[in-house]
């Protein structure tokens, strides 16, 4: 079964191809070697078309590889017999808010995972009050989702994926339709369910500043990974970057900027407050 | 003046447990060829505001005037020199060729077919799109970013004297969201028209547009050149308003006493205003420390 | 904004309210089928009374009914003039070819009436039952089909799915109006054909996006493992109360007695 030594999420070779009309074919993922350990919060940027979206769906079987192993938590995606427990342990959230909520009331909705597992409903309505209350959002719990903002619908999301007891969330870029307050709502959530509860976490983002929160960045171009390291090793090849058609976060391009009219910086810099100490 | 807003006030379901007050005593003044950002977070009335502009509202009380008549009874043509652009305006397409979709307003508008067949041409043009390639595509097997583009044409297409862009970048990746805004620019400078933006990203609308409203709670809190209300930091953060990172940390070093402007949105700008402050030797290009020419972008 | 759309679930915690929604349900379509068997004046007096009853019991405003009942008045009014003009009887006015009987104005008074009962009966479980309640008593009324192979609990959920995005949609549809009202569409004149055509650029894109949300509301739903597993369970269970019996037993007493009631006159 799990072992705490393995990778939660193995992935060896992955290849993932899809016909299109006319009989030509794209290739959308090649050659994807990765590892995730649990507790792991890892941010995955690239230009449009780069394959972000197609290899997290690997992560619970919504898609499955054309050549290569995708395996999470020991169990191999491409066997049909462990679907069920596969998207049981990884959650995820869309980019759309509105189109992943099915029910009318908001504690309707978060009781649809452990309802699809089959649990027994008292204990539903205890894993939903726990769920509601680590995202706060308790007081909401009679709500229609129509009550509900951006950024509340997107925590209610995340409030599903943990009454599943999912252990791994993946997010595809899951602010990218919010306002600047249900951004930071859910950027905290997730930092607090990564810290405190030791979730381990995939962010698809364009927002480069919600990738620094993260411990681990991969870039992705043409369906490859081609960087994989801390925000800071990453964020550092300025030049590679823009060359992928990416920005950096506001204050490594400052901080490059400045190194090249001669200041002295470290080559480390991400955050507002560690450029102010470098600076002052 | 070409647009009055005078003691704007919005009530939604009057009368009914969920009425709310959208707009409060709203005055405004936009002269021909403005420049506008009207930013706010979310519930301060601002999408309100801009169907009012557009005479899609009726208001609970107070005027809303285009060249001295209300826009909201006037009759259509007089309404329709007034283009607005919802959020995600790529929602409204129903066409089954580009053509068709960008053709639709002008043709509402009942002008001749050569004269319809023009404005489609200089639309899809001023969205950068090739109106040869895309005029039979349809529409909805293009890129997400294509069909946005489409939208916006078929609005510049009725040529109105008012533009009015909710949050035009909504949901976009940052790239394209500054090639969209530098766009929307050209189109001021071409065709003179009043551009009015609605955002509730300072990043959006800090380093592009000459005057800033912000709204909260239905109400204007502040109305002037943008440079002016950027270096507010005490009005910004009381509105809640979510700072840019350049900004943050301009705001921050000004805190630690260096005497640095907290009015620059960009990366680019703010770290040129580092560069003279802290003496590094002057960088080519345009500085923004220089009255006229803003360095533009990140 | 349309929070009080007529037919809509009015929350309150009524007698009515907290009936299980299987009882309300097969009441409803008990006394729904009654007025089918009623001829005479004391059997719909009794119905009638036991309806109003109902209604004041149950809390809902007056003015909530009412407005269901306006959504009637095109379809009451081409009844009246078909019943009117083709039942055979007594005539009281002729106009060229045609006549009109008082047999006919009674046969109208009475269908007509017979709808109304029926839409606030419909209108009264609506209120006082919310989508939850609804697509559960659904489910159970349906379950006893499953056996042949009717897909109860998917229908429920659909049910249940398509009552989550009426209010989406209204919002939807209110917004992609006003953006073709900004493009020179006007919905308010013109002919009936003119008319139908201008709510083309409000259909489509409503459509495009239904298909999309669709599209992207069963990949959330799969990757929630919907169909994994043989045994979904649900978090609300209904359980029948004493209320229910007697509920059950108070609508079967009425209807037996509007149709016995009849047979004595």
């Amino acid at each position: 079964m799990s072992t705490d030594s393995r990778p939660f999420i193995e992935i060896k070779d992955l290849e993932y191809v899809y016909p299109l009309e006319g009989g030509e074919q794209i290739k959308a993922l090649q050659g994807v070697n990765l590892a995730m350990e649990r507790g792991e919060f890892v941010a995955l940027i690239g230009p449009n078309g780069s394959g972000k979206s197609t290899l997290a769906r690997h992560f619970n079987a919504l898609l499955l590889p054309t050549s290569g192993t995708v395996r999470v938590d020991g169990l191999p995606t491409s066997d049909p017999r462990h679907l069920g427990a596969i998207r049981q342990k990884v959650g995820m959230v869309f980019q759309n808010p509105d189109n992943q909520i099915i029910a009318t009331t908001l504690e309707e909705d978060v009781a649809f995972g452990p309802e699809n597992l089959g649990i027994p409903p008292d204990e539903i309505r205890q894993r939903v009050e726990a769920a509601l209350a680590a995202v706060d959002l308790l007081d909401y719990r009679l709500h229609p989702p129509q009550m509900l903002s951006g950024g509340q619908k997107q925590r209610a999301a995340i409030a599903g994926a943990l009454a599943a007891r999912s252990s791994c969330i993946v997010f595809d870029e899951p602010t990218s339709m919010l306002d600047p307050l249900g951004r930071r709502q859910v950027m905290d959530t997730i930092h607090q369910l990564n810290t405190a509860e030791r979730l381990t976490i995939l962010l698809i983002t364009h927002s480069m500043s919600e990738a620094t929160l993260a411990q681990r960045v991969l870039v992705m171009d043409a369906g490859r990974i081609v960087l994989d390291g801390s925000p800071a090793q990453v964020f550092s090849q300025v030049e590679r970057l823009r060359g992928l058609g990416l920005d950096v976060p506001p204050v490594v391009e400052i901080a490059h900027r400045l190194r090249g009219w001669g200041m002295e910086l470290p080559s480390s810099i991400l955050t507002v407050e560690q450029m102010v100490e470098a600076l002052c | 003046m070409l647009i009055q807003v005078e003691n704007l006030t919005h009530v939604y379901a009057p009368g009914t447990p969920f009425e709310r007050v959208a707009l409060r005593q709203v005055n405004l003044q936009i002269a021909a060829g403005e420049q506008v950002g009207i930013l706010g977070p979310t519930g301060s009335g601002k999408s309100t505001l801009a169907q009012h502009l557009a005479g899609l509202l009726k208001p609970t009380a107070g005027h809303v005037l285009l060249d001295g008549v209300p826009v909201h009874s006037a009759p259509r043509d007089h309404r329709l020199q007034v283009g607005i652009a919802f959020q995600y305006p790529e929602d409204q397409i129903f066409e089954q060729t580009v053509f068709r979709e960008v053709a639709f307003g002008p043709r509402n508008l009942g002008l001749d077919e050569a004269e319809v067949t023009a404005r489609v041409r200089w639309a899809l043009e001023m969205t950068g799109l090739n109106s040869e390639v895309m005029s039979q595509r349809m529409p909805f097997t293009l890129s997400g970013g294509e069909m946005r583009r489409v939208a916006l044409a078929s609005i510049l297409a009725l040529r109105p004297r008012v533009l009015i862009l909710d949050e035009p970048t909504a949901g976009q990746d940052p790239q394209s969201r500054r090639r969209l805004l530098e766009r929307i620019l050209t189109w001021q400078e071409e065709t003179g028209l009043t551009l009015i933006i609605i955002s509730h990203t300072l990043e959006d609308l800090g380093h592009t547009l000459e005057r800033l409203v912000v709204l909260k709670g239905g109400q204007v809190v502040a109305d002037g050149p943008t440079r002016h209300t950027l270096s507010d930091s005490a009005l910004l953060n009381a509105v809640g308003l979510d700072m840019p990172e350049p900004v943050k940390l301009l705001q921050t070093l000004r805190q630690k006493g260096r005497k640095v402007r907290t009015d620059l949105v960009s990366a680019a700008e703010a770290a040129t205003e580092i560069a003279h402050v802290w003496g590094l030797p002057p960088p080519p290009g345009p500085s923004p420390r220089r009255g006229g020419e803003e360095g533009r972008g990140a | 904004m349309n929070q009080l759309l007529p037919g809509l679930y009015v929350p309150g915690d009524s007698p009515v309210h907290r009936l299980d929604p299987r009882v309300k349900m097969g009441a409803v379509l008990l006394l729904m089928m009654a007025p089918f068997a009623l001829r005479g004046f004391w059997g719909y007096f009794l119905l009638s009374a036991f309806v109003a009853l109902i209604s004041v019991v149950s809390r809902v405003p007056l003015l909530a009914l009412l407005r269901a009942l306006r959504n009637l008045f095109w379809i009451g009014f081409f009844m009246f003039f078909l019943y009117i003009f083709t039942t055979p009887g007594q005539p009281f006015v002729a106009w060229g070819g045609i006549t009109a009987t008082w047999e006919g104005l009674l046969a109208a008074g009475a269908q007509i009436y017979r709808l109304c009962l029926l839409v606030v009966m419909a209108s009264l479980l609506t209120f006082t039952t919310s989508p939850v309640q609804l697509s559960h008593g659904l489910e159970a009324l349906l379950a006893p089909l499953e056996g042949l192979r009717l897909p109860a609990r998917e229908l429920a959920m659909v049910l249940t799915i398509a009552l989550r995005f009426v209010p989406t949609l209204f919002e939807e549809i209110e917004k992609i109006a006003k953006a073709q009202r900004a493009r020179g569409v006007d919905f308010r004149s013109g002919g009936p054909l003119r008319r139908a055509r201008s709510l083309v650029p409000v259909f489509v894109p409503i459509f495009v996006s239904a298909f999309r949300r669709a599209n992207d509301l069963a990949t959330a739903m799969d990757a929630r493992g919907f169909r994994c597993s043989p045994h979904r369970t649900r978090m609300q269970q209904l359980k029948l109360g004493f209320q229910d019996l007697v509920a059950t037993l108070v609508v079967l007493g009425v209807v037996l007695a509007a149709i016995g009631v009849e047979q004595l006159t």
